[in-house]
């Protein structure tokens, strides 16, 4: 039994967690929230230390949670702000391991638990290693280790098999057949469905990946609070779960997605359909000539991507923007929910660089005007304006809503190279009549886009 | 705990965590994964309790791996979250 203060701890830890989290759902409060669930999260690992089960491994405890907070601090000071979202998955990849790491010291054991606690902690075990596996895919996948889409025949059935396969081998552990050999047969065919449930999914859609990963790992958390009797694990963890299944279920929204076309879509596409596209040749153009082009356009917008953030372009653009305006030219900015691969990363950099809200327009109030624009200036986006996603059923992105960028009378964007985008998929778009490639970093082109307009 | 006691808790939480969510904009969807993320890494405690009785080597390293795991969990979260939000703090005192 676990004494009363240490119960009394991990119950005050468990309030402050969820408050933190609910004072992070509002950008006025979130600061604060982080810093409280931090603070509840260091009490309860001090106390643990007096947990009565914690008998032993004292040395070993202090080494791995010094070693396993050395390597992350580092890690996550250092990352760029960009690799954000693999960062977090490579996080939760963590916390589901070692949701599934305890299941498994725990079945090794051979303790005595009730029926229902080995249910759940088998399961738990499942959805904490498909977590695990899962996350390190889309981890690699962001950080551009791992390109391909990696689809073939029968995918779908092999999955299920597997799965089935799991459940079935869960079962029997479940029922009391704790053979070692049955436990590391069901972790590794687990850590493999994780693995081949990812890999066909495209970059595009990773955050969702991650966010639902994230919840599967809260969910796996919470079951193995209660295989350990730890209410406070039980809490924290399906507070997450739930949330996270609410907040997966929100990006797929904001990309018009129902999940399960963001999971399965890619199951089954035909061999090579997505070389479709391909075809014609992208046309230069050089930053006097697009200078041009826009200062004497009548209206222009301007689609941020992922490039502007990795060339940290937003505050030339925002001079250039002055200038333009200083002509008469009536510039506006459209954001796609998911441009930069992590919703309302470019709201944040645009308002960093003191670009004003009512200049800023999302994806329904601003697609309508495409037509009548007269230059359409895309900064390193890509997905988020290929035409494809419109008409091209065999594409992996088909059915995301884009922004019209080919509707516009002329479309310029600028590109650090030739090569397709994040996803890997091939865009009309940088083929059409009336686009020009304005090749270079996204920083270094708006400074000549300024000279050149400037120069005027 | 008893199945029944499980069930309340487990279903009071995710109410709890669906309540807490909805209705927020989606700016704020990235860095709530993350602190999300950063919340479910209270499996740290479970994995200190695993390892603090785990006896044998196969044990104690899964043991091992688990604390080391979660406290990266919990750490990074941390850190990821914090400098997140940071850029928040700077957008919403310019607007």
């Amino acid at each position: 039994m676990m004494p009363h203060w240490i119960a009394a701890v991990y119950f005050v830890a468990a309030l402050v967690m969820i408050l933190g989290l609910k004072a992070m759902s509002s950008p006025l409060t979130a600061r604060r929230g982080i810093f409280q669930a931090g603070i509840a999260m260091a009490l309860a690992t001090v106390v643990t230390f007096w947990h009565p089960q914690v008998a032993g491994n004292i040395a070993l405890i202090i080494a791995a949670i010094g070693l396993g907070s050395v390597v992350a601090w580092i890690s996550g000071k250092r990352v760029a702000m960009t690799d954000m979202p693999q960062m977090i998955a490579l996080y939760n990849g963590m916390g589901g391991g070692a949701a599934a790491a305890i299941a498994a010291v725990e079945l090794l054991k051979h303790g005595t638990h009730t029926p229902l606690a080995l249910a759940l902690g088998v399961g738990g075990a499942l959805i904490g290693t498909v977590a695990f596996s899962g996350s390190l895919i889309a981890f690699a996948k962001l950080q551009g280790w791992m390109r391909k889409l990696w689809r073939f025949r029968g995918q779908q059935i092999l999955n299920l098999l597997l799965f089935v396969t799991i459940v079935v081998l869960g079962v029997i552990i479940a029922t009391g057949q704790d053979h070692w050999l049955l436990i590391s047969a069901f972790f590794a065919l687990a850590l493999l469905f994780g693995v081949l449930l990812t890999v066909p999914i495209g970059g595009a859609d990773m955050p969702v990946v991650i966010s639902l990963y994230n919840a599967l790992t809260g969910l796996a958390v919470g079951f193995e609070g209660f295989v350990l009797e730890i209410p406070a694990m039980m809490i924290a963890g399906i507070v997450v779960g739930a949330a996270g299944t609410l907040l997966t279920q929100l990006m797929a929204n904001a990309m018009n997605r129902p999940l399960s076309n963001v999971l399965f879509a890619g199951f089954g596409a035909e061999e090579g359909a997505t070389a479709a596209a391909e075809g014609g040749t992208m046309k230069a153009i050089d930053a006097q000539d697009a200078a041009i082009l826009m200062a004497f356009a009548e209206k222009v917008i301007i689609v941020p991507g992922y490039g502007m953030a990795v060339a940290q372009a937003q505050h030339k653009i925002w001079e250039l923007v002055g200038l333009l305006n200083q002509r008469g030219v009536k510039v506006s900015f459209a954001i796609h929910p998911v441009a930069g691969r992590m919703p309302g990363h470019m709201n944040v950099l645009l308002a960093e660089a003191g670009v004003p809200y009512d200049v800023i327009y999302d994806l329904d109030d601003i697609n309508a005007q495409f037509a009548t624009t007269d230059v359409a200036l895309v900064i390193g986006a890509n997905d988020v304006v290929n035409p494809a996603a419109r008409d091209d059923t065999s594409s992996p992105i088909y059915g995301m809503p884009i922004l019209n960028v080919d509707q516009s009378k002329n479309a310029i964007v600028i590109k650090r190279g030739q090569g397709t985008g994040f996803s890997g998929i091939q865009n009309r778009l940088f083929v059409g009549d009336n686009t020009r490639m304005l090749y270079g970093d996204a920083q270094k082109v708006a400074q000549s886009l300024i000279s050149g307009v400037k120069a005027l | 705990m008893d199945a029944w006691t499980a069930l309340y808790v487990f279903m009071l939480a995710a109410v709890a965590g669906y309540e807490v969510i909805a209705k927020v904009p989606a700016v704020l969807h990235t860095p709530l994964m993350s602190g999300s993320n950063f919340i479910h890494g209270i499996v740290l405690i479970g994995a200190m309790v695993a390892l603090g009785q785990a006896s044998g080597w196969i044990e104690q390293f899964i043991g091992f791996v688990a604390v080391f795991m979660a406290a990266a969990n919990v750490v990074g979260g941390y850190v990821v979250t914090e400098r997140m939000l940071e850029m928040f703090k700077s957008s919403g005192a310019r607007s």
